[in-house]
C-alpha cells in the first residue's frame, strides 16, 4: 500500500490519456490530475449511478460497466463515461384499472420485457450486483414481490438497458413493478390509519396546548422524565406507565 | 479488481490490528459479563466537546461584517462565501436597465433533491405550473444517500408530542418549537403518503411497519427500506414528479441569484447552465429554496459525507437576498466516517454498527470511549484520542483513524449477523476485497450535515414575499443538532408545505412587477467598503478538486 503513493497508471478518459496515482478510485485519481467534474458525478458514494462507466483493459476483450467512485484504477483502462442514456419511460398515473392486476399493468407499460432473449448481458453488466436478468423474467411472469426484492438497489445506472438486444428499460420497468407492488399489494398499515384518526382527537390535541405553554425548565424536566420504549417490545405491545402524552 | 490483501498492509497496520485481535476475546467477555466502557458525566461531556469538537474552536470561525445576521459567528468558510460578490452572469446583469426573461413558469423550485422533489409534486397538484431547476441531475442529493430512516410517530405508544420532546431535547432545545411542531404534525400523513406512492418500507406481512430506536429517542420510530430507505424514497418521489406534465426539470442548471421586484418581491432567478456555459433568466411567482448543505466546505478540511453538489448556494442567495441565517455555528460530525479503505474516505459507517455492538478502539487495542455517547461526544473523543493522545493509527496517506472493530459483532450475536444485518454494505466491502466479518475498519469523523440555515416560518415561508425554503438549507428544525432520520421527515414535512403555500401564493397574487437586483446594491456597496476583493465571488457551485473541465 505505501509504495502505491509513487506509483502511478495510465488510464484514458474520454480518449485522452492520463497518468494518475495508483491505488485511488478512477473519480479521484483523475480529479488528483486536475479534471474538475460537471457531469458524471454525483453522491461519490455508489449510490446514485451518475458516474456510470463502459471501460476496457486495453489488453483485454471484456467491455465492463463501473462507478468512477468506486472503480479503482488499472493500467491500460479505457473509460467512456455515460453522463445519460436515453430510456424508455413510460407515463403512468399509478392507477390500475378496475379489471386489471398490477403485474399486466406493468406489462402492457413494458411489453417489450416479454421480448427478453436471456442472454445474460444485464446481469453481467450490473454494478450493484444485480441479477437483472432474473427480475425481467419475474416481471414477466408476474412475479413482482420477487422482481422487488432482485431490483431493490438499483441505482438506475441504465449499463443494463444501454447493451439490452431486447431494448427493455429495466431500471423503470423494476421501479414501477416495485411502486405498484407498494401500492396495490402490499397491505396497507393499520395502525398508520389508527394514528391518524388518534391525531384528531381533542384530548391529544390539549395535551400538545398544554406542552407548548410549558416553561423551558418544565419542558426541559418532562423531556428528563420520557420513559424508554426497550429494544426489545414487541411491535404494537409496549405501553408508558404515564399515558397522558399519548 | 485490485484487492486488498490483509498482507500488503502498512506495517503501522499489522501491530496495531495484532494488538486489536488479542484483547477482542477480553473486552467480548466483558460485554457478556454485562460491563461496558462508562458513560461520561455530563460535565466530563461538556469538556470534551469543548476542547476537542470542531464546533467549539473559536479560531474557526468569526462573526459577520455584512448582511441580516451581521454580528453573528459562522464558520470561516461559509463566511468567507456570504461575504463574496456575485458571479460575473449577475453582475453582466446589473448593467441591463430592464433584464427580460428567458423562461417563465408559476413556481420555480431550486435544487433538485428530497425536499424540491417534494415541493415540486405539492406545487402541481395544487394547479401550478412548476420548474425544477437542478445543478447536477434530478435526484443527485444527499437525500438519496440517506441509509438510517425516516422517523414519524405512528405507534400505540408514540405520539407526536414524544417525537416533539426527543427533538427538543436532541436540539439542546435551541430549535424553533413552531417549526418541530409541524415536523412531528406532519409525520403520519407523510408516511402515509409514501406509502400510497408506492415507497417500499420494511414491513410485517400484515402491513404494520417496521421501527427501531435511533439515536435520542424514546420510542421506537425509525421507519426504514432496508439500508437503502433516502435511495428508495428519491427514487419513488423522482418518479412521482416526472410523471407530472405539469412540473419540468433542467438538469445542469445552478441558480446563482435570486431576482426581485420593485415591492420587495421574490420574481424569479438567476441560472447558469453549467454544460452550455450561459445564463438563463427565469421569472416566477414564487421561489422555492431547496439546494441542501454545505459539506463540500470540507470545514476545518474535514473529509464528508456528502454528495458532490453541497456547496451551500441557496445559504449565500439568500443572505444577499437580506435573509437572516440561524444556528450556523454548529454543524453535526459523524463520528464514523471511513479513514480507511481510502477509496471512501469521509463516507458513513452508520451508527447500527456501534448499536450492535462493535467497539471503537485505539492504536493499542484499548477501548477508551462508550461508542454509544452522543454523536457530537463520540466525535470529540475520537479526535482526542488521536490528537491529544496520539492513539491514533496513521493511514497510508498521512491520516489518522479509529479502529471499529466490527467484527466483534458475529462474535457477540453468532456468526452471520454482519451479512444479515448489514447485506448492502457487507457485499460492497467483500468486493473491495475487505471482509467486515474479520477485518475491522478505520474510522474517523466526517462532515455530515448543517444543522442551521436560512431562518423560516411555519409553511417555509420567508421574510421575502414570494420566497419560500425547505430542507438542509433552513434552520430551527433541528435547532444546533439533528437526530437520526428528522432529516427525512423534514423535506418530506416542509417541502410539500413549501410547495402548497408558494402554488397558493402564485394564484393569488399573480405576476411580479418586474425583474431586478435592486436587493444587491447596499450588499455590494458593503462589500466595496470592506474592500472585499473582486475575485471572491460565489455561490461556487462545484468544489475545486480539479482545474480542467470537461463535459
Amino acid at each position: 500500500m505505501s509504495q502505491q503513493q509513487s506509483e502511478t497508471v495510465t488510464v484514458w478518459y474520454d480518449e485522452e490519456p492520463f497518468q494518475v496515482p495508483a491505488g485511488r478510485t478512477l473519480l479521484v485519481a483523475l480529479e488528483e490530475v486536475g479534471i474538475g467534474f460537471i457531469r458524471s458525478i454525483g453522491c461519490r458514494g455508489g449510490v446514485c449511478g451518475a458516474c456510470t462507466i463502459l471501460y476496457r483493459i486495453s489488453s483485454e476483450h471484456e467491455l465492463r460497466v463501473g462507478l468512477m467512485c468506486q472503480e479503482q484504477v488499472e493500467e491500460g483502462m479505457r473509460v467512456m463515461p455515460l453522463p445519460y442514456f436515453p430510456q424508455k419511460k413510460a407515463r403512468h398515473d399509478l392507477e390500475v384499472d378496475v379489471d386489471e392486476s398490477p403485474d399486466y399493468r406493468i406489462r402492457r407499460l413494458y411489453p417489450e420485457v416479454s421480448r427478453c432473449i436471456m442472454c445474460g448481458e444485464c446481469t453481467r453488466l450490473c454494478p450493484m450486483e444485480i441479477d437483472v436478468m432474473s427480475y425481467v423474467g419475474m416481471i414477466k411472469s408476474g412475479d413482482l414481490k420477487g422482481a422487488a426484492k432482485e431490483s431493490f438497489t438499483c441505482i438506475q445506472c441504465q449499463a443494463c438497458a444501454l447493451r439490452c438486444p431486447a431494448q427493455i428499460s429495466q431500471p423503470n420497468a423494476a421501479l414501477i413493478s416495485r411502486r405498484l407492488l407498494g401500492r396495490c399489494t402490499i397491505p396497507r398499515a393499520e395502525h398508520l390509519t389508527r394514528t391518524m384518526e388518534r391525531m384528531e382527537e381533542p384530548r391529544l390535541q390539549q395535551a400538545f396546548r398544554r406542552v407548548r405553554r410549558m416553561s423551558e425548565d418544565d419542558l426541559r424536566a418532562l423531556y428528563q422524565r420520557r420513559e424508554r420504549e426497550p429494544n426489545e417490545a414487541p411491535p404494537g405491545t409496549w405501553l408508558p406507565e404515564n399515558q397522558s402524552l399519548i | 479488481m485490485t484487492e486488498l490483501n490483509p498482507m500488503e498492509l502498512p506495517d503501522s497496520f499489522r501491530d496495531s490490528l495484532r494488538m486489536l485481535e488479542r484483547s477482542r476475546r477480553e473486552r467480548v467477555a466483558a460485554v457478556r459479563r454485562g460491563e461496558s466502557f462508562p458513560l461520561l458525566s455530563l460535565p466530563d461531556r461538556q469538556a470534551w466537546l469543548e476542547e476537542f469538537h470542531p464546533d467549539y474552536r473559536y479560531d474557526q470561525r468569526r462573526r459577520l461584517r455584512i448582511g441580516p445576521s451581521k454580528g453573528e459567528a459562522v464558520p470561516l468558510e461559509l463566511a468567507e462565501l456570504l461575504e463574496s460578490w456575485p458571479r460575473s452572469s449577475t453582475l453582466a446583469l446589473l448593467n441591463d436597465d430592464a433584464p427580460q426573461h428567458d423562461i417563465e413558469t408559476d413556481v420555480l423550485v431550486i435544487g433538485g433533491g428530497g425536499a424540491g422533489a417534494a415541493a415540486a409534486i405539492t406545487a402541481a397538484e395544487a394547479g401550478a405550473h412548476v420548474l425544477i431547476a437542478t445543478k447536477l441531475r434530478f435526484g443527485d442529493s444527499n437525500t438519496l444517500m440517506a441509509e438510517g430512516g425516516i422517523q414519524v410517530a405512528d405507534q400505540e405508544c408514540d405520539s407526536p408530542i414524544l417525537h416533539f420532546l426527543d427533538a427538543m431535547g436532541g436540539g439542546h432545545f435551541t430549535n424553533d418549537p413552531e417549526l418541530v411542531e409541524r415536523l412531528v404534525s406532519d409525520g403520519p400523513e407523510v408516511l402515509r403518503w409514501l406509502e400510497e406512492i408506492g415507497v417500499l418500507f420494511d414491513k410485517y406481512p400484515t402491513g404494520r411497519m417496521m421501527v427501531r430506536h435511533g439515536g435520542g429517542t424514546s420510542r421506537k420510530r425509525l421507519h426504514s427500506a432496508g439500508d437503502v430507505t433516502g435511495l428508495e424514497m428519491m427514487r419513488v418521489i423522482r418518479d412521482q414528479a416526472e410523471n407530472d406534465p405539469r412540473i419540468s426539470v433542467m438538469n445542469f442548471c445552478a441558480a446563482v441569484e435570486l431576482l426581485t421586484d420593485d415591492n420587495g418581491r421574490v420574481s424569479g432567478a438567476v441560472l447558469e447552465r453549467l454544460v452550455k456555459k450561459d445564463t438563463v433568466v427565469v421569472r416566477a411567482k414564487a421561489v422555492i429554496v431547496a439546494t441542501g448543505g454545505l459539506g463540500r466546505l470540507h470545514l476545518q478540511d474535514f473529509p464528508t459525507s456528502n454528495h458532490y453538489g453541497a456547496t451551500a448556494d441557496g445559504l449565500v442567495m439568500a443572505y444577499r437576498a437580506g435573509l437572516p441565517l440561524r444556528d450556523l455555528k454548529h454543524s453535526q460530525y459523524h463520528p464514523t466516517g471511513i479513514a480507511f479503505p481510502e477509496q471512501k474516505l469521509g463516507l458513513l459507517i452508520t451508527e447500527k454498527f456501534r448499536g450492535l455492538g462493535a467497539q471503537l478502539i485505539n492504536r493499542h487495542g484499548d477501548e477508551f470511549v462508550n461508542s454509544l455517547e452522543p454523536r457530537d461526544v463520540t466525535t470529540a473523543a475520537i479526535i482526542r484520542e488521536c490528537q491529544e493522545y496520539e492513539n491514533g493509527v496513521e493511514t497510508p496517506s498521512g491520516g489518522q483513524g479509529i479502529w471499529l472493530d466490527i467484527p466483534m459483532i458475529d462474535l457477540l450475536h453468532g456468526r452471520g449477523t454482519i451479512e444479515r444485518e448489514f447485506p448492502g454494505r457487507f457485499t460492497e466491502f467483500l468486493s473491495k476485497g475487505v471482509d467486515l466479518r474479520t477485518m475491522p475498519l478505520l474510522a474517523y469523523p466526517t462532515l455530515h450535515y448543517q444543522n442551521g440555515g436560512v431562518t423560516i416560518h411555519g409553511d417555509g415561508m420567508t421574510d421575502m414575499p414570494g420566497l419560500y425554503a425547505a430542507g438542509e438549507v433552513t434552520g430551527g428544525v433541528h435547532g444546533n443538532n439533528r437526530l437520526m432520520g428528522n432529516a427525512l421527515l423534514e423535506i418530506l414535512v416542509f417541502g410539500r408545505r413549501a410547495g402548497r403555500s408558494a402554488a397558493e401564493f402564485a394564484k393569488s397574487h399573480g405576476a411580479s412587477k418586474g425583474l431586478g437586483l435592486s436587493h444587491l446594491e447596499s450588499f455590494m456597496r458593503r462589500l466595496e467598503e470592506l474592500n472585499v476583493d473582486r475575485s471572491r465571488t460565489a455561490p461556487v457551485l462545484l468544489p475545486s478538486y480539479g482545474e480542467v473541465k470537461p463535459l
